[in-house]
């Protein structure tokens, strides 16, 4: 009990399990997304989406035989509260003389006051965005390491980096799996978890750094008691966050508006993904870059000794 | 002494909430709603040159933006946005619109003027006159005329002597404005639109369309969204509900755990919202749907900053120290812990800012404000409240910031 800290757990004992785990999930991850690919949703695909409130609850059937009749064979799906709520995502970009041909029989038929919000994206802008964004974490992560770089070292930064950039892949990951659609706030939700995760890292690796200034670490023991001292020392705070974060996040995810759901649902993905590379990838990471650069001077030392 | 330091926290806990509860209502009013809270219209153009070969400049780009200005403020649609964006694209919106069609219609269209021959065929068009030329003028007896001048004043005149005895059709798009006889070639450049019995009302109309017409680049649609008002407001409402109901309840969460810091830390975060939507309607920041997102995750990011501290104030307390040095070497190790997380979290939104576009902006843009206030209000404020209350000695036992008597060591 050097540290006076009760280590329930041993995470860098275990880290082999860990990365196991994690490779595993990014291999599922690679492979889903190979095989089925993303759904990707209006914003990075072109076509049309048309979402309506309705006056009056809507049978999914009666939506159907509307589009039916104008020629189109796109399946709506019909939600909200009071079923007044209609999505459709057409395929092609839709002039705007036949998307007012769709909102006048939507109109006639589900009361005057329906309302509607209509999405047209062209293909090339679509491209453009999903370029941007891999541009967009890439600066954001090469920045991110630069500045971890200069306030605490290469190792620090290179783990954090490969954590979070893990919890970004873990959430895109995890749409293609579940096959959910990615649409343009998904883009600010996978980059709000770079953000946030980092948060996480940052907060152990300067428990680490502080522990190490107090008691230099000589073996690989005493570095795996850091480590694991570091972890449960701030296992309270990490573990606080996230749970105060998940309720603001689960409540807009039940109670939010419809097209703010599967944003809310990456942000929650990105949290638990991102509080468990925290402890279970970059911190081993760390204790296993630490461990090599400790082994080289003690093997130099030893023949002059 | 003691009693002075609950005595000025309270005081400052008041004048804090009052000015909040006061001045709330009117700055909630003003807060700029984009469009998806607020119903409206929105479309991204990309602009191409009319001539093959043709350059897309900055300075036509804007030209053209303001063109499109232009043209909407003739429709009376207030506060519209028109956004130059990249090197070649604008984008439009106009807020609480809710029949776009009318508007979309006149901005993409080719207001093009041609004078035509008697057959039809195009002897001038748009670009053979200069921008902006067109005026307001009377003619002989004293009616209303359109004047526009060419850029080529030999090209009229050698257009006008071949109709020299018919008539030149004046168009703008399809439709025929005016069917002048032309009795002899008309040197100088200058071109007289005369419209019959017309009253100056018209003519001045003719004359703004037709310098709104000389456009010099091509628009594109690439992007619309339309969103009517009643499903906006819904977003709106449904999105700040739960996000208010999440924040209390984390709110409350934050005060059974950490007692009084958590309590400070409540105040704080209320503050912290307060101050958010101050400075959003200050910058004139437009909230997004994104934007309210970001808003309540700032609140997340906020808590966390008032869990270090407080987290750190309890190693502190464990230690066997006393609360005021509890207190100061909590906030002092949290400090450059705090700071780390948020500069890292603002890189990341940086990056977001300059690289996404519209919505993500936006996005970005709150992050950024809500990190920069956590900041100020979860490291400066809440400090200076829990050292009121520490200082006042009357919050002095381990259980008041969530210590378990047994669990400090003796020093």
């Amino acid at each position: 009990m050097r540290y006076n800290t009760n280590i329930r757990y041993d995470f860098v004992g275990n880290r082999k399990k860990f990365y196991t785990f994690s490779t595993i999930l990014v291999v599922v991850g690679i492979l889903s997304l190979l095989i089925f690919r993303m759904n990707l949703g209006i914003d990075f695909k072109a076509g049309t989406t048309l979402d309506a409130a309705t006056a009056n609850s809507v049978q999914q059937q009666e939506v159907i035989e509307i589009l039916k009749k104008l020629d189109y064979s796109e399946t709506p799906t019909v939600g909200g509260s009071n079923n007044d709520r209609i999505s459709i995502r057409f395929g092609e970009e839709l002039s705007t003389e036949k998307i007012r041909e769709i909102q006048n029989e939507f109109k006639a038929a589900f009361g005057e006051e329906s309302s509607f919000e209509v999405n047209v994206v062209s293909a090339d802008m679509a491209r453009e965005l999903a370029v941007k964004t891999i541009w967009a974490i890439v600066a954001a992560s090469v920045l991110i390491m630069l500045y971890v770089m200069i306030r605490f070292e290469w190792r620090f930064a290179v783990s954090a980096n490969i954590a979070i950039l893990y919890d970004c892949f873990v959430v895109v990951a995890m749409f293609s799996i579940f096959h959910l659609e990615v649409d343009l706030p998904f883009i600010a939700a996978v980059l709000t978890t770079l953000g946030y995760s980092i948060n996480d890292k940052i907060v152990i690796f300067d428990r680490i750094r502080e522990n190490l200034r107090f008691n230099p670490a000589k073996n690989e023991k005493q570095l795996t008691e850091i480590v694991n001292a570091s972890i449960w020392q701030t296992m309270a705070r990490n573990l606080y966050t996230v749970l105060t974060v998940m309720i603001v996040t689960v409540f807009i995810f039940l109670f939010g508006s419809e097209s703010i759901r599967l944003f809310s649902l990456a942000i929650l993905i990105g949290l638990i993904s991102g509080a468990y590379s925290t402890l279970c990838i970059a911190s081993p990471i760390w204790f296993d870059f630490k461990k090599k650069e400790k082994k080289k001077p003690a093997a130099a030392k030893q023949p002059t000794a | 002494m003691v009693k002075k330091r609950l005595l000025a926290f309270v005081t400052v806990v008041v004048v804090l909430f009052v000015t909040m509860i006061w001045t709330s209502p009117s700055i909630l009013k003003s807060v700029k709603l984009g469009l998806d809270l607020k119903g409206g219209f929105e479309v991204l153009y990309e602009a191409s040159p009319f001539d093959e070969g043709g350059e897309v400049t900055p300075e036509s780009l804007k030209q053209t933006a303001k063109a499109l200005l232009k043209r909407i403020d003739q429709t009376g649609v207030t506060e519209p946005e028109i956004l130059p964006e990249g090197t070649n694209r604008i984008r439009v919106r106009m807020p609480g619109v809710e029949d776009e069609d009318e508007i979309r219609d006149l901005l993409s269209k080719p207001i093009n003027l041609t004078f035509r021959a008697p057959d039809g065929t195009v002897m001038l068009d748009g670009r053979d006159f200069k921008e902006n030329s067109a005026g307001v003028a009377y003619d002989n007896f004293n009616r209303p005329i359109v004047t526009i001048e060419l850029k080529d004043g030999d090209k009229f005149y050698q257009v006008t002597s071949q109709l020299v005895g018919q008539y030149l059709g004046i168009y703008l798009d399809d439709e025929e404005i005016s069917r002048p006889n032309v009795d002899y070639p008309i040197p100088g450049g200058s071109a007289q639109i005369t419209l019959g019995d017309k009253d100056r009302a018209y003519a001045e109309y003719l004359r703004d369309l037709i310098n709104m017409g000389s456009l010099p680049l091509k628009l594109t649609e690439k992007y619309t969204q339309s969103v009517g008002a009643t499903l906006g407001m819904n977003s709106l409402k449904d999105t700040v509900t739960a996000g208010v109901i999440g924040s209390l309840i984390v709110l409350l969460f934050m005060v059974i755990v950490f007692r009084v810091p958590g309590f400070v830390a409540g105040i704080s975060i209320i503050t912290y919202a307060w101050i958010l939507i101050l400075v959003h309607v200050w910058l004139k920041a437009t909230l997004t749907l994104p934007g309210i997102a970001a808003f309540v995750l700032g609140v997340g990011m906020a808590v966390d900053a008032n869990i270090i501290t407080a987290e750190r104030i309890k190693e502190e307390i464990r230690s066997g120290k006393s609360m005021l040095s509890s207190l100061k070497a909590g906030s002092k190790s949290s400090f450059r812990t705090i700071m780390d997380a948020n500069i890292t979290s603002i890189i990341a939104c940086a990056a977001l800012y300059v690289i996404g576009d519209g919505a993500i902006k936006g996005f970005a843009l709150t992050m950024i404000f809500s990190i920069v206030v956590s900041v100020l209000t979860n490291i400066y404020l809440s400090r200076f409240l829990l050292s009121m209350l520490v200082s006042s000695n009357m919050f002095n036992k381990p259980k008041h910031y969530g210590v378990k008597e047994e669990q400090v060591r003796a020093l």
